[in-house]
């Protein structure tokens, strides 16, 4: 299985299999569309996870670095985005000025009347690459002070982070008014490509029309998170065959060997941190297009451990192995709402245990048994992953099957 | 000046409960390098135990004193989190004692999901108000209020907190555990029986996480499935402020935890112009563990650098 997407044994079945694959990821919408648009909606935020996946799987698969609180940089990507389009920064302004009149008017003088009133309504070319860097910039700020540290602490400060992330959105809303506490903050501007809303024009009940041609706004958000996703691979894909992508994996192999064999590590995992958490904060971004809502109540810690557990259970710093896990555990739970409840009903005669409680248990299961049998994960990387031409030489067993 | 003694005894309350759970942290660091993610949990299981024991009692023997029930619910409640945290030794990290480092952290996030979700299944999804059976009426020392339940509370973590340092310097398992911490290899070839050791470690530290668990559970008069999750953390940061592997220094880093968040709390709002409220209670932890951490990765009394890759 690890080879049916190695490009140099195989190339053939390798550009099939992505074709097939292609076609399938764009008729699905299609398809699913006359079932309801739940379907495509569930889809969309399974590409959202995998994009995630793929951003922590930078951190932890690649440079071994353990962050248990890489659902923050998801939040900081929407929470900046709802602030620069929506009119919760008149919400803003408006507070500074009344508690604080001096930075209250200074600010006014700065933004002028109309933001005063509107709020920021700023383009998404500028938002998406903002979110990045403004995650990353903090994704850096906290590695800093845990990078000369062993593993295990970074995995407690990165916990704590995201609680204090979570503590300052719900917070924030006294005396001066930013996230708008545990509310939530509303009605952020849909995206806008070349002038076409992804979100459909007012009116038009969510219908998007490209041309003349009308498709759901649900499908054209998950084209655009399909390319993402697709865009986010090859990165990923790229950077994992780089020389930055080696010392990752150096870093997390050995350290110390990393660190004689000229690495300066603390760069490299700062750049790693950096890197992960600027894709989280695209995906936070492109979350909160999506919802045009958002609240603390999506970035808990049990975000987090989803995240990490796609990670983990697919495979981790194997590419293929992370859209697995993160396919599988963002179906997951809608697999076991549409079935759980129905079957239990149907043996028992009522639900004994809930559809929410179950995923939990099998997360939890997952984590405990993949860590304890399958170290490696579901789909685990080929073992030469590091020394890319070693294998070549041996071709694959005829199966097909290499035990990795 | 009345208000900051009454900080100062609050802030001894909490620091005594975050010392107790502490030390489950960091015996288990000391011996197994290793942190028990889960133990937050266990904490929470000891004051789910705890309020269900203490619910029987009620109905039992609804005549006998406070003190004699809260007791009888730590003594009930201890065996079970020994249990607990003896099983997920047992399962989760035993094997895993040669594994890469991230694979019994990532365990331990697994188990800690899985004791959140069965006590979600046991006692329910929301918050369960504890049964007051301690007298309400507080007493007045120097100008502050302290509760019976608080007394209590400091007078059992002084007392098993003695008791464990007596057990750790005099006895002949202590002296077993002292050199494990030291060095597991050279402890095995001069006969100490490392995995009892290991048990031990842990059976202690479940202990002392019961005694916190249902003595929070008194304090605050409410328990919840996610309630182990915070207090873990802060316990740990304790840990790692008094020095982690050290049992002073969990001891001395729960208190001065407990201080700097209640004196922190109490006074942020006068700080920062009334930016940050008391709302903010839980930064503190992790301000103070960022920053010893940066300043000083092995703590008050660490003699042991963090650094080992």
């Amino acid at each position: 299985m690890a080879h049916y997407f190695d490009l140099k044994q195989n190339p053939r079945r390798t550009y099939t299999g992505l074709i097939l694959i292609g076609v399938a990821l764009i008729m699905f919408p299609f398809i699913a569309q006359n079932f309801g648009n739940s379907w495509v909606r569930i889809m969309d935020f399974a590409l959202l996870y995998i994009m995630l996946a793929l951003g922590l799987n930078i951190v932890v698969g690649f440079a071994g670095l353990l962050d248990l609180g890489y659902i923050a940089f998801y939040a900081l990507g929407a929470y900046v985005t709802a602030l620069l389009a929506s009119p919760q920064f008149a919400a803003v302004l408006e507070s500074f000025v009344n508690n604080y009149p001096a930075i209250g008017n200074a600010l006014l003088w700065i933004f002028g009347p109309e933001i005063a009133k509107d709020g920021i309504h700023m383009s998404y070319w500028f938002i998406v690459p903002f979110s990045a860097a403004f995650a990353a910039l903090f994704g850096a700020l906290l590695g800093a002070p845990t990078l000369k540290l062993r593993g295990d602490y970074l995995a407690i400060v990165t916990l704590g982070f995201g609680e204090i992330i979570r503590i300052f959105m719900n917070n924030l809303n006294a005396p001066v008014n930013i996230t708008n506490g545990p509310q939530g903050i509303n009605l952020i501007d849909p995206i806008r490509i070349f002038g076409v809303s992804l979100g459909g024009e007012p009116g038009s009940r969510a219908t998007v029309f490209i041309g003349d041609f009308p498709i759901p706004s649900v499908n054209a958000y998950y084209f655009l998170f399909l390319a993402l996703c697709i865009a986010i691979i090859f990165v990923t894909v790229r950077l994992q065959h780089s020389r930055l992508g080696r010392a990752f994996v150096a870093i997390r192999e050995d350290e110390i060997a990393a660190k004689a064999m000229g690495i300066n590590t603390r760069n490299v995992k700062l750049l790693a941190f950096a890197l992960g958490a600027s894709f989280g904060g695209v995906a936070g971004s492109m979350f909160a297009a999506f919802q045009g809502f958002v609240s603390p109540e999506s970035f808990s810690l049990t975000e987090s451990i989803a995240v990490l557990a796609m990670v983990v259970l697919g495979g981790m710093g194997h590419i293929p192995g992370v859209i697995l896990g993160g396919v599988i555990l963002a179906a997951l739970p809608e697999i076991l709402r549409h079935t759980v409840e129905p079957v239990q009903m149907a043996i028992f005669g009522k639900v004994l245990i809930d559809a929410e409680v179950l995923r939990q248990l099998l997360y939890g299961l997952a984590m405990v048994l993949i860590m304890l049998n399958r170290p490696a994960g579901l789909w685990p990387a080929p073992k030469h992953e590091d020394r890319p031409d070693a294998d070549i030489d041996k071709p694959a067993p005829a199966t097909g099957v290499v035990a990795a | 000046m009345d208000t900051f003694i009454q900080q100062i005894f609050n802030g001894l309350i909490l620091g005594s409960m975050y010392a107790l759970v502490a030390l489950g942290y960091t015996m288990v660091y000391g011996v197994l390098n290793l942190i028990n993610f889960a133990h937050g949990d266990v904490l929470m299981i000891g004051a789910m135990v705890g309020l269900t024991i203490l619910k029987i009692v009620n109905v039992a023997a609804p005549d006998l004193p406070g003190v004699v029930k809260l007791i009888i619910a730590i003594v009930g409640t201890i065996p079970v989190c020994i249990a607990v945290n003896v099983i997920i030794e047992r399962v989760a990290y035993r094997r895993l004692r040669n594994a890469p480092r991230l694979a019994p952290l990532i365990t331990a996030i697994g188990v800690s999901i899985l004791l959140q979700t069965f006590a979600m299944m046991i006692w329910g999804r929301s918050p369960i108000s504890f049964p007051q059976v301690m007298p309400s009426d507080s007493y007045k020392l120097m100008g502050a209020l302290i509760s019976p339940t608080q007394v209590m509370l400091l007078v059992l973590a002084a007392a098993s907190m003695v008791a464990l340092v007596f057990m750790v310097e005099k006895t002949k398992m202590g002296r077993a555990m002292r050199a494990t911490a030291e060095n597991p290899r050279v402890a095995g070839l001069m006969g100490v029986d490392s995995n009892r050791v290991i048990v031990l470690t842990f059976a202690i530290g479940a202990a002392l996480a019961a005694i916190a668990g249902v003595m929070w559970g008194a304090t605050y008069s409410s328990a919840q499935f996610a309630m182990g999750f915070v207090p873990g953390l802060k316990a740990f940061s304790a840990a790692v402020l008094g020095g982690i592997g050290n049992i002073y220094g969990a001891m001395l880093g729960g208190i001065l935890l407990g201080l700097i968040e209640s004196l922190g709390a109490g006074y942020i709002g006068d700080l920062t112009g009334n930016f940050l409220g008391s709302q903010y209670q839980d930064i503190f932890a992790f301000v103070v563990l960022i920053i010893v951490l940066t300043l000083r990765p092995s703590g008050i009394m660490g003699e042991r650098v963090a650094d080992r890759a």
